[in-house]
């Protein structure tokens, strides 16, 4: 039986279609009552402009399935993490040629300034760990530009977030 | 249905109603949240607070959408055109919490509002007139609101404490892009070291509003937390920190107070005439 989690779980990120919502951990709760379905969903980044139409996908296809009287709620706290993509999400981040989020940082006290070039993640293509940053910002909000210097692709990457 | 283009999945049905394209028909930011005010706190002063932050992002936001398509390398383009986009979601759920209290919607706030009533300081106004002055006015700005962001979650609205969380994220990596970039340019040519240094003196006397009391604030940021993150980066550039006093007010009233500089009423112009000349207008 398809529970009204599997469904949730299941609606494609507009952005990133390869990944589920779950796998990218905005998915936060799916409560099913008497009364109908509530689903908690969360931003990525304050600017999301994706979130209106993942209201309407889970909605959606909720109602496709047979679930009626669908809440789709938003939660903002705790803020999302790159840490909440999934094994899965990674799993798929890669295979699409975009590198996984290496861990967020844990800190207490004031929030460090950077001023060098961060680590870069191993080359998704080829595997080779000589790859350098090439932008903070890519297309989207939550990914940075790289490079190559081995197979000289240029790739994106999950920020750590 | 074939998932070798997944792309090909956000179209596989388009029932009545059903729609993945973006467009109008925004819907509240706030949508789903609980935004009661918490006992004890002044909702007038809360919604005074939360206009003031969200101003100064929806402004500042817009100045740095001006420098879409004008920037020197795609790479910088996608930088810009993303903390802008960072800092308009900031604006959004700001104005959202803040029109809550006040019976207003964030397009009403953010488009039908007159120049005397937006409470952004006026650093968020200030037109760069070249890469150096956007690179440090973003410094500036983001080192500020960073600090500030950081001690708003501890504030009493839950709502207000969860937007800053959120914020403070993305403002570490606009902090962080705008540091690099005085660094470069003020360590770089004799050129760009010059032009570094005239667009901190350009700069200076605005970083002074950031500061002043605010009745309503929620959280305090100590100049001196901000300062050592100046310091940092201005010692790294090779730059000087400019000797300069706060930018007067007019009868000590500043951008808090709705009183601008002359750059406003033209932010204001591009950004709200279009919601103005087609109130109903979508796309």
């Amino acid at each position: 039986m398809v529970t009204a989690l599997d469904v949730a779980a299941g609606t494609p990120d507009p952005e990133l279609p390869m990944l589920t919502v779950a796998d990218l951990g905005i998915l936060r709760a799916v409560d099913v009552t008497a009364g109908g379905v509530t689903v908690t969903i969360t931003p990525t980044y304050s600017g999301c402009p994706a979130m209106p139409e993942i209201r309407a996908d889970v909605r959606h296809r909720l109602e496709v399935a047979g679930f009626g009287q669908v809440t789709v709620r938003t939660k903002l706290a705790p803020p999302w993490s790159s840490d909440w993509i999934t094994a899965e999400g990674h799993r798929k981040l890669a295979a699409a040629g975009i590198a996984p989020p290496s861990p967020a940082a844990r800190r207490t006290g004031p929030i460090p300034l950077t001023l060098g070039l961060p680590a870069s993640p191993p080359c998704p293509q080829c595997g080779s760990p000589r790859t350098q940053r090439t932008a903070a910002f890519s297309a989207t909000a939550c990914k940075s530009l790289h490079r190559c210097q081995d197979c000289g692709e240029p790739f994106e990457a999950v920020k750590a977030l | 249905m074939s998932t070798d283009n997944p792309y090909d999945l956000l179209g596989e049905d388009h029932d009545d109603g059903h729609r993945w394209a973006f467009g109008t028909g925004f819907t509240d930011p706030l949508e789903g949240i609980d935004t009661s005010v918490p006992d004890g706190l002044d909702a007038g002063a809360l919604a005074r607070y939360c206009l003031a932050l969200g101003d100064d992002a929806l402004i500042y936001s817009h100045r740095l959408q001006q420098w879409v398509t004008r920037m020197p390398e795609l790479e910088e383009e996608t930088a810009i055109a993303n903390i802008a986009l960072d800092l308009l979601g900031q604006a959004r759920m700001l104005l959202a919490r803040a029109g809550g209290i006040l019976g207003q919607t964030e397009d009403e706030l953010a488009f039908f509002r007159a120049e005397q009533d937006f409470r952004n300081v006026r650093l968020a106004e200030h037109e760069d007139r070249d890469f150096a002055e956007l690179a440090g006015r973003l410094l500036i700005f983001s080192t500020w609101r960073l600090a500030l962001f950081e001690q708003l979650p501890a504030a009493p609205d839950p709502v207000l404490a969860a937007i800053a969380a959120k914020g403070a994220k993305e403002l570490t990596y606009h902090r962080d892009y705008a540091a690099q970039w005085v660094i470069r340019l003020g360590d770089g040519t004799a050129l760009s070291h010059e032009r570094m240094q005239n667009a901190l003196t350009t700069l200076w006397p605005l970083a002074g509003e950031l500061f002043r009391p605010d009745p309503d604030a929620l959280a305090h940021v100590e100049p001196a937390a901000v300062d050592a993150v100046l310091d940092t980066v201005l010692a790294t550039a090779g730059l000087d920190r400019p000797d300069a006093a706060p930018l007067a007010g007019v009868s000590d009233r500043t951008g808090r107070d709705g009183v601008h500089t002359e750059a406003m009423g033209y932010v204001l112009a591009e950004l709200q005439s279009q919601a103005r000349a087609y109130p109903d207008a979508t796309w």
